[in-house]
């Protein structure tokens, strides 16, 4: 595993798209960091970059990426090396030339224009973030070009994917919200951001910057769960089963699948 | 030794092999052919272990294919050179080193192809040609007692056409088993010891060239194989 992962990691380092996904939280960030004094704007406007781009990069470029190496995969399958460490090393390579472009997108325009950031827990929260979301996005990417191998299928079903978990299911929750108004529903949004990755980022990230007291009574009951040790218990537990899920997705379809 | 037993496999409804029993017992050329969707690269990945029958079973030295390991005994070139594209080839031929241990004849097939000027471009500003001997030497740098050779001939210039004939007909020399799928039939002519003829998923015809000259009444391969394809099916069952 750790060979193929050596080799793609590789690869992938050297490509432009890589770097140019670099380039491109680089300069948000040093244009953040920059125009705006107060360090919790710049994190949160860092935020909404992070939690809708992210996503849709990491499944994206995951498929591209996976979709275009596919045929040489049919090479690596006829060596001496299980179907488990191809895809586990695809799926680490990416993740990681991926997670290391926003690291380096986030931390050196820190390091140059203000570097108290790279001791803030916020701006690191925010990067842990952005990792833990780019591992979830590629796992289900991978897992989606074993699925598909109609590439137009195959996109489609990674952009829905991305727009279900990004943009529907906020709106759909708050439907749901407002249909059961007369009801204490704080629990049940609790319950209900827990399943959405990309919801658990913003909840952690929002409640660590200590805006929840504009979130009213809803805030409290928040602020109080994530204070709370089973709070924190859980939000980790929701995150390793977001992390574990699509690589059992793409172990078990690696395991069947015809090439 | 290679043995396919009873072998089937289909893709939906669409029935890809049908009961293929094959025997390789000899050393030698075996030229695989058949027209497009036949079933040659199906029958080729089950025993490389990347499609899974849906019934049968294949020995490879009297032992049932399971696991990884017997692969390394076995060369596979595929049908198609693709590649990691920013990569070198040293780098290519280093991570295939990494998975497969020392390859005692990479720089003789390097300078073989003449391929020295190339080893240090990415792979993605190589022609089709240089990519597929690239793809050659990787497959070929292992002294392997089996080779399979999917459409080894394609882009492939005339001088290294040559080359690579007299590459395979002197690993034929050394007692080894080469399964060779080509559309090319002059260069199948020029090579083949067997031919084994697939229809539609099933083996149609197994026999040395000769015979099925002799059979079709024909001179060359290509008038042998046409005359396979225009007869009715009963007839072409050996």
């Amino acid at each position: 595993m750790l060979k193929v992962f050596k080799y793609s990691f590789l690869d992938l380092m050297r490509n432009r798209w890589t770097i140019a996904y670099a380039l491109f939280f680089a300069l948000c960030s040093a244009g953040l960091l920059y125009l705006s004094g107060d360090g919790n704007k710049v994190i949160v406007s860092a935020m909404n970059i992070v939690l809708l781009l992210v996503p849709l990069v990491s499944v994206i470029y995951g498929q591209m990426y996976l979709y275009q190496v596919r045929e040489y995969v049919e090479l690596l399958l006829a060596q001496p090396i299980s179907r488990k460490a191809i895809f586990m090393g695809y799926y680490l390579g990416i993740s990681t030339a991926l997670s290391l472009s926003l690291l380096v997108g986030f931390m050196l325009p820190a390091l140059l224009l203000q570097p108290s950031y790279l001791l803030n827990t916020n701006w690191l929260l925010l990067i842990v973030i952005a990792v833990v979301l780019t591992f979830i996005f590629t796992g289900l990417a991978c897992w989606l070009v074993l699925k598909y191998d109609n590439r137009l299928k195959g996109f489609g079903a990674g952009l829905f994917i991305w727009l279900l978990l990004a943009v529907l299911y906020d709106g759909a929750i708050l439907v749901i919200l407002l249909l059961l108004e007369d009801y204490p529903l704080e629990k049940l949004a609790l319950v209900l951001s827990m399943l959405n990755p990309i919801d658990m980022g913003r909840m952690l990230l929002i409640f660590q910057l200590d805006y929840s007291a504009l979130m009213g009574y809803t805030g409290a009951v928040f602020s109080h769960f994530f204070g709370t040790r089973l709070g924190g218990f859980i939000l980790t537990f929701g995150f390793g089963v977001w992390l574990s899920f699509p690589i059992v997705l793409l172990l078990s379809k690696a395991r069947k699948k015809d090439f | 030794m290679i043995h396919f037993k009873n072998i089937s496999k289909s893709f939906g409804k669409n029935l890809v092999l049908q009961n293929v029993d094959l025997q390789i017992n000899t050393p030698g050329i075996f030229a695989l052919l058949g027209p497009n969707g036949s079933g040659k690269t199906t029958l080729i990945k089950t025993f490389m272990g990347m499609v899974c029958a849906n019934s049968g079973e294949i020995l490879f030295n009297q032992q049932v294919v399971s696991g990884n390991e017997y692969r390394k005994k076995i060369s596979y070139l595929p049908q198609i050179a693709r590649f990691p594209e920013n990569l070198t080839p040293l780098e290519f031929f280093d991570f295939i080193e990494k998975l497969r241990g020392p390859a005692p004849r990479k720089e003789e097939l390097i300078h073989w192809f003449n391929i020295e000027a190339f080893l240090h471009k990415t792979l993605r500003n190589l022609s089709g040609g240089t990519r597929q001997k690239i793809n050659l030497v990787s497959c070929l740098m292992y002294n392997n007692p089996v080779l399979i050779l999917d459409e080894p001939s394609t882009g492939l210039d005339p001088v290294a056409m040559l080359k690579l004939k007299k590459w395979i007909l002197a690993e034929s020399q050394q007692g080894k088993q080469i399964i060779l799928c080509s559309h090319l039939m002059d260069f199948v002519q020029e090579l083949a010891d067997e031919v084994i003829f697939m229809l539609d998923g099933e083996v149609h015809y197994r026999g040395n060239q000769h015979q099925l000259l002799a059979q079709t009444n024909t001179q060359t391969l290509e008038e042998a194989i046409a005359n396979l394809l225009s007869e009715p099916k009963a007839q072409l069952v050996c």
